[in-house]
This record gives C-alpha cells, sequence and structure tokens, in this order.
C-alpha cells in the first residue's frame, strides 16, 4: 500500500516538473499532500500519533495552502509558467536522471536495516530533488513557492520513517515553519506583482549590491 | 620573582595615571612615568640574581586549557630584559619632553598607556614557559605596538603604516600558532617548554621553517621586513626607539628560544639564517643610504642590524650541527651581545633623531643643516650613536661584531669541508659595516655640518635636559660595554651553556683565550685616552682661529647651502652601485654646456619588496578575488538555489558508505 502511494507521489513530481499550468501544477501537489497525509497511518497503523499527524498534513499542505495559492494566483491573474531558464523537456530529463539517482544513492546510505526496505528513502530523496529543480529552473515565484512545497513534501516522507521517535513537537514545528512560508512567500508575491507588474523573479536580480 | 610581576603589573598600568586630571596638564603624565621608574626598579633585583646557581620560576595553576602560568628567569631572558628595562625607563623619561601632554591633548594619553601596556608584555612574552601564555604576551605586545605606530592616527601615510603593520604581524602570529600547536603535538605536557636540548620531533623542519617566518616578521628579516620603514617613521621618536630597539627584538628572542629546544640541529637551519643574514645585513644597508627620511633611514639600519644578529645565530646553530664548541659560544655571543647593544644605540640614535625632528619640525634630511652649532649636545649623542652602530671602537657595537668577525674565522680550525664556506660571513660582515659608516657619514655630515639649508634649520633650538639626559645615559652605557666588555662575558657564557642545555658552566668561555676581551678592553681605553689627546691638542691650536668663517671653506666666506651636496647626491654613487637590487627613481640629472641652466637632481627609493612585490602582487590577487566573488554572487536566486542543491549533495555524498 505504501509503495503504490509512493510511486503515485514520485509520478506527481514528474507531472508539476513538466507542466506549465499553473492551477494544475497548484492541483497536484495539494494531491500530493493530501496522499501523503495517508501515509503516516499506513506506515505506522492507525495510532493517535498518526493520525493527529494525517489530519495536520491533510489540512495544511492538502486544503489550506494550495487554497492560499489558488487565491493569491487569481488575484495576480497569472496562468501559465513561460520562459522557465531550462525548458520543460530537459527538466523532465533531469528529473528522470535525479530519481534514477535517488534510487542508487539510497542503497549507500547508513541506514537502520528496516528503513532499506521499501520505497521511502528513494521516494523523499527524489521529491526533495525534484522540489529543488523546480526552484532552480522555474521563474515565476509562484512556481517557485510549489518547489518549496514539494521539498517540504520530501522531507515529511523521510520524517515519517523517523516519526515514532521524533516527538510531535518537532513534526508540529515543521507544519508550522512551512506555513509562515508560504506566508511570507505569498506577501512576497504581492509586493513583487505590486512593484514591477510582474512575478519574474529575475528581477530581483537587480537588487544585488 | 613576586617583586619582579609587581614591576610588570605597574608598568602595565602606568598609562591609567594619564587618565586622572586634566589634560592641559602634565600632571599624569609625570605620575606614568613615576610608576614605570618605579616598576623597573622593582625589576632589577630578581636580574641581578640570574647569575645564582639557582633559577627563579614562578609556577601558578592557571584555568585556561592546556596554559599554565610558568615564568623563568634565566640568562637568555636576563639578555634581553637587561636592554628593555634601560630603553623603557629612559623612553619615558625622554617622552616627558617630547611627547608632552600639554602639546599633545588629542593622543597623549593613548600612546602613555599603550607604552606601559607594550613593555610589561614584552617581560611577561621574555619569560614565559608556555605556549599560551607566550602566544598572549605576544598578541598584547603586537596590539600595543600598532597603536603606538597609529598615535598621530589623522595622519593618513600614518594609518597606511599601521595597516601594514597589522597585517604582518598577525600573518606572522597565524604561523607562530602553527609552530607552537607542531611543538605541543606527542609531548605529555604539551604546551609547557621542553627543557633545553630535549627535543626532537619528525616535523622539526615545518616547525623551523613556521617560527622563521612568525618570528621572522617581527624581527624584520629581509624579505618580510615590510611593515618596519613606514612603522618606525610614523611613530613617536621613543616609540620609534621601543619598537626598534626592543620590540623587534623579541622575534630573535623566539628563534633563538625554540632552537634551543632541539636536540637535534640540521644543518640547513644554521645556512638559511646565515644567507638571510647576509641578505638583510648588505640591502637593509644599501636600502638605508637611499633614504632621506631621518627615521625611514634608521629603521633601514634596524634591519640591516638584525641581518647581523642572524649571522651570529646561524654561526651558532652552524657550530651545533658540526658539533663546534667554540663557534657555538662566540656566534650566540655575538648574536645576544648584539641585541643588547642594537637596543642601546639604536634607542639613542632614534632619541637624538627625535631631537633634531623637535628642534627643526621636519624628518627631511634635506631640511637640516649646520645643527651642530645649534644642538651640540644632541650633535654628540648622535656621534656616539653613530660611530657604535658603524661597529668602531671604543663603543658597543665593535664588540659584538667582532665576536662574530672571531666566530667566522674559527671555523678555519674545522676539519669539515662545507663549514668553511660559513667564512664567507665575514666579507659580508665587513661590507656592512663600511656601508654603514658611509650611511652615517651622510647622515652625520648633511645634518649636522655645513650651512643651514632652511629658515626652520637655522633657527633650530637644543632639546631640554629631559630629553639630553636619557640620551647621555644611553651614551654612556654603549660606552660601558665598549670599554668593559669583561663585566659581561659570565652573563654570556650562562646563556650560551643554557642554550645547548648545560646547566654547569662550559669549559670554554669568553674572556680567556677564545676572546680576550681584557685585551680589548685596553686597546678601547688607549684610544679614549688618545682621542682625548687630539681633542685636546687641536682646541689649544685653534684657540687664535677665526670663528666667523666656515672650518672647511678655504677662507671663502659667505658659504650657502647650495654648495652643499644634498643627501641625494652624497649617496648616489653608492646608490648607483646598488641599482641592481634597489631600483631607484632618479630625477633630474647631470648639467651641461659652459654655462648649464639651473639644473637639480633628487633620487627615491621605494621599498623593493612592499612597493614592487607585495603591493602589486596582492592588488593583483584582490581585482581577480573580486572577479570570482562577482561571478559566484550574481545576485540570481537560482544560482544560490543550486548552491545549496550542490551543498546538500556533497553532504550526502561524504555521509554515504
Amino acid at each position: 500500500m505504501s509503495t503504490l502511494l509512493l510511486l503515485i507521489v514520485i509520478l506527481i513530481n514528474f507531472y508539476v516538473l513538466g507542466s506549465a499550468r499553473l492551477v494544475a501544477c497548484i492541483r497536484a501537489v495539494a494531491l500530493q499532500g493530501a496522499l501523503l497525509s495517508l501515509l503516516p497511518l499506513v506506515a505506522h497503523g492507525p495510532s493517535g500519533h498518526a493520525l493527529i499527524l494525517g489530519v495536520g498534513a491533510l489540512l495544511f499542505k492538502g486544503i489550506f495552502i494550495p487554497w492560499l495559492l489558488l487565491r493569491a494566483i487569481r488575484e495576480v491573474r497569472i496562468r501559465r509558467e513561460v520562459e522557465p531558464y531550462i525548458g520543460f523537456v530537459p527538466t523532465l530529463f533531469l528529473g528522470a536522471l535525479v530519481t534514477a539517482g535517488a534510487f542508487v544513492f539510497a542503497d549507500f546510505l547508513p541506514l537502520a536495516a528496516e528503513h532499506h526496505a521499501g520505497l521511502y528513502v528513494p521516494a523523499a530523496l527524489s521529491t526533495m530533488a525534484g522540489g529543488f529543480l523546480l526552484l532552480m529552473t522555474r521563474r515565476k515565484a509562484i512556481t517557485q513557492v510549489l518547489g518549496y512545497l514539494m521539498l517540504e513534501n520530501g522531507i515529511f516522507i523521510f520524517a515519517i520513517l523517523l516519526s515514532a521517535a521524533i516527538p510531535l513537537m518537532v513534526e508540529a514545528g515543521i507544519l508550522l515553519d512551512l506555513l509562515v512560508g508560504v506566508f511570507v512567500m505569498g506577501i512576497v508575491l504581492n509586493q513583487i506583482s505590486r512593484e514591477f507588474a510582474t512575478l519574474n523573479t529575475e528581477r530581483l536580480t537587480a537588487l544585488k549590491e | 620573582m613576586i617583586w619582579l610581576l609587581c614591576g610588570i603589573v605597574l608598568m602595565g598600568v602606568s598609562g591609567l595615571a594619564g587618565l586622572i586630571g586634566s589634560r592641559a596638564r602634565d600632571g599624569g603624565q609625570k605620575l606614568a612615568c613615576a610608576l614605570i621608574l618605579v616598576g623597573v626598579t622593582l625589576c632589577l633585583p630578581a636580574l641581578l640574581k640570574v647569575l645564582a646557581p639557582t633559577a627563579t620560576v614562578i609556577n601558578w595553576r592557571w584555568a585556561v586549557p592546556g596554559g599554565q602560568f610558568l615564568l623563568e628567569l634565566d640568562a637568555i631572558s636576563a639578555a634581553f630584559i637587561l636592554p628593555l628595562l634601560l630603553v623603557v625607563a629612559l623612553g619615558a623619561i625622554y617622552g616627558l619632553g617630547y611627547w608632552r601632554h600639554r602639546e599633545h591633548p588629542a593622543n597623549a594619553t593613548k600612546l602613555q598607556i599603550f607604552y606601559g601596556l607594550i613593555s610589561a608584555a614584552m617581560i611577561v612574552l621574555l619569560l614565559a614557559r608556555n605556549s599560551l601564555l607566550f602566544l598572549m604576551a605576544w598578541e598584547v605586545m603586537a596590539l600595543a605596538g600598532y597603536f603606538l605606530i597609529t598615535t598621530e592616527d589623522h595622519k593618513p601615510e600614518v594609518c597606511r603604516a599601521g595597516f601594514i603593520y597589522l597585517i604582518a604581524t598577525h600573518s606572522g602570529t597565524l604561523a607562530l600558532f602553527g609552530a607552537f600547536a607542531l611543538l605541543g603535538t606527542g609531548q605529555p605536557g604539551a604546551l609547557s617548554w621542553p627543557a633545553a636540548a630535549s627535543f626532537s620531533s619528525p616535523q622539526a623542519g615545518l616547525i623551523f621553517i613556521l617560527a622563521l617566518f612568525g618570528f621572522g616578521m617581527k624581527a624584520g628579516l629581509m624579505p618580510l621586513h615590510i611593515w618596519l620603514p613606514g612603522a618606525h617613521a610614523a611613530a613617536p621618536s621613543h616609540a620609534s626607539a621601543l619598537l626598534s630597539g626592543v620590540m623587534i627584538k623579541t622575534g630573535i628572542y623566539g628563534l633563538v628560544r625554540l632552537t634551543s629546544f632541539f636536540a637535534e640541529i640540521p644543518a640547513w637551519w644554521g645556512w638559511t639564517l646565515l644567507l638571510l643574514g647576509v641578505v638583510s645585513g648588505i640591502f637593509g644597508v644599501a636600502l638605508a643610504i637611499a633614504q632621506h627620511d631621518i627615521k625611514r633611514l634608521l629603521a633601514y639600519h634596524s634591519v640591516e642590524n638584525i641581518g647581523i644578529i642572524a649571522l651570529g645565530l646561524g654561526l651558532a646553530l652552524l657550530g651545533r650541527s658540526y658539533n663546534q664548541p667554540t663557534l657555538v659560544v662566540l656566534g650566540l655571543a655575538g648574536c645576544l651581545l648584539h641585541v643588547a647593544n642594537h637596543g642601546l644605540f639604536k634607542s639613542l640614535l632614534f632619541l637624538s633623531a627625535g631631537s633634531m625632528i623637535h628642534g627643526v619640525g621636519t624628518r627631511e634630511i634635506d631640511q637640516y643643516g649646520g645643527l651642530l652649532k645649534r644642538q651640540p649636545l644632541t650633535g654628540l649623542f648622535f656621534l656616539g650613536g653613530a660611530v657604535a652602530i658603524c661597529g668602531l671602537p671604543p663603543f658597543n657595537g665593535f664588540i659584538s661584531e667582532w665576536l662574530i668577525y672571531l666566530a667566522s674565522f674559527k671555523v678555519l680550525n674545522s676539519p669539515s669541508g662545507v663549514l668553511s664556506l660559513s667564512l664567507l660571513t665575514a666579507p659580508a660582515l665587513a661590507l656592512i659595516g663600511g656601508l654603514a659608516l658611509a650611511c652615517f657619514v651622510k647622515v652625520f655630515g648633511i645634518s649636522f655640518g655645513g650651512e643651514p639649508r632652511t629658515a626652520a634649520a637655522a633657527s633650530a633650538h637644543e632639546a631640554p635636559a629631559t630629553m639630553l639626559w636619557p640620551m647621555g645615559i644611553f651614551l654612556l652605557a654603549c660606552a660601558f660595554i665598549g670599554l668593559l666588555p669583561s663585566q659581561l662575558a659570565p652573563l654570556l657564557n650562562r646563556a650560551a651553556a643554557q642554550w645547548q642545555g648545560q646547566d654547569h658552566p662550559l669549559p670554554l668561555s669568553l674572556g680567556g683565550p677564545l676572546a680576550p676581551l681584557a685585551a680589548i678592553s685596553l686597546a678601547g681605553w688607549i684610544l679614549v685616552v688618545l682621542l682625548a689627546l687630539v681633542f685636546w691638542r687641536l682646541r689649544r691650536c685653534s684657540q687664535g682661529a677665526r670663528r666667523d668663517l666656515g672650518t672647511w671653506g678655504c677662507g671663502y666666506p659667505f658659504p650657502s647651502p647650495k654648495m652643499q651636496y644634498t643627501a641625494s647626491s652624497f649617496g648616489d654613487s653608492l646608490v648607483r652601485l646598488f641599482n641592481f637590487g634597489l631600483w631607484s627613481k632618479r630625477h633630474g640629472g647631470r648639467p651641461d654646456g659652459l654655462f648649464p641652466a639651473t639644473s637639480s637632481f633628487e633620487s627615491h627609493t621605494p621599498d623593493l619588496f612592499l612597493d614592487r612585490l607585495f603591493s602589486p602582487a596582492f592588488q593583483g590577487a584582490a581585482w581577480l578575488m573580486h572577479g570570482v566573488r562577482r561571478l559566484i554572487q550574481n545576485g540570481v536566486a537560482a544560482i544560490y538555489l543550486l548552491y545549496s542543491a550542490l551543498t546538500l549533495l556533497v553532504l550526502l555524498a561524504l555521509l554515504t558508505r
């Protein structure tokens, strides 16, 4: 069951990397978050801890943050990512490479024996790498927020491996961190679009010393 | 020993007295000077007991990890501390007249505070027997030295000199950290120093190289002397005397102390020092001849004298490597004695230069002239210092250079063929001495002889008594060592024994057939008597002479400054001789035709290493780094993210099995 979920998560990575339509991307990332919220229950069984974690992840990653992003996108009226730094097909190709790399790499990591089985580690690594790729290759601030979300999803998968050991407070802290991050980005987004009449972050380069 | 500590503390805090009372009065300064004098007096009893068989040691627990408050006074330390105390005390008195609070309200308090602090730090440094304590005192000394140099921090050239000094001293300290860390590895006591001639390490060569860089930077050995001319020219004269006479010697002390630890000394250590000594000596004095700023000129003479000291130490090291005890004793005695001597006569020269600057108001020799008539006592003291620094009898410079000459001739007795190469030290030393003599003929002749070149020089006045007395005492000290050198032989013998790790007195010792000090002393006295007779005779003969004519004017009654040599033209023949290494900039030239138009000549010699090598090299490096930084830090957010992704990848790769 967890393998299936993680495979879908990886496929969603590819979809986001290859798609130019922002609304679709946001929905895909929301779906990814919602799927991930199932993961604690699948991995550790229906305990109170896992339940709180799952519900929290669903609320934040699956509903609240995507709703915020969709609202923001309606206000600044953009629909498509045009002219990324690296085109969609090369990005997809790079994504495939790093995913393959993540699978190979996961075998070499010094992990506990029970964590080697399953897709957790490669999926976590490839989602993080996908998030990084998205952050690096796109110009629109909103896509970068999506990259940040994907990065966070990768970390979440990794954290699930350890959620028996990690206290709840730490996970709550991570979620709060994410939320604050999205808020800040939302504010920055509005400021950029007001100042430059665009959401291209490359205009920010003019701010360097 | 406890009195010694009290003395050090009193000296260290003496400058705080300047904070009391109003800036417009000199009361605080007098109090500070009195504190320094009391501190120096308190230090003396411990030093007088240095030849006693039991060592004076203080060993306290210290909470710093690896540190130990371990002070020990032995003959080597004493040989450095004795001149230090004299220079500190006399410099403080001199400062009362030279840098009065009333005349320099902006910076006199600062000068006084750091003057006391650097003195105390240097004594602690010379007594410390623990790497941490040593380095701590070293840094306090280095930073206090920076504040002495930048006393007049409103002048841009002073700030530049201070900045160069700061860079130099910190890169030196970095090397010292490395050297002492290596010294501490693989020992039980870690950071406390090993006993003399007991230490061996596979990394001995690296330790020596690092120490040579760090200590050589402070001492001013030739390629590393870059900070020295600017710094000594920028500081007030009595601070320059302290910096040049004493502070740069801590570098020599470090080398002497560090080499004493090693049981085996590779031959290349001695050869390296010998080579550096020859280069520093010859080029130091050649650069000195080319200078026209009296304090820069004296600073280059410090480089030269450090070269001579390095020659002595190099010979002593070679003696250790090739097992030649006579060479060790003579070389080290020459080195240590020259350290003390240079401290005395260089301080004397800096103080009399200060008196000239005080009287005329400039450092350029070309603006002096005829000062002997206006500042007769200053002239006398300067002349004494000049004779001493040129290594002429009957003053002290002669004794130490003579010991080094003796050492270099002793290699002829050794069976080793390679060692006899070091005989070349003797001609190098002779060349250095001759050039130094030429240089001081230039300085003394241009400044004190002839007619005044400027109105300021014509109206120069003699210095006040607080400035004259210290100079007189320095001159007496120089003459004392020059005329009664056998008084110092026991101390030097003991230092040479302790340097080799032997506690009992050596079978060889100075004063016997090894170095007939008594004969030298007798010859010195005869020379003094002869000089006095000649002087008395000349005085008698010249009683009927006319006073309104120039002495060498050949009867011409209206000499003018235009007829005199300038500093540039006097030094030019020698400067041209060394032009392969100096690269002087010469402007103007020879007049031609039967009725030549007005023409002028001047030469200007920038420092070979600082202005021609290090400055361009560092500017190039800065330009390159600027370009690299602009390339890396380009302001594109995506690239920054790429950096973090790469960092993450590298960290993960490092974690994998």
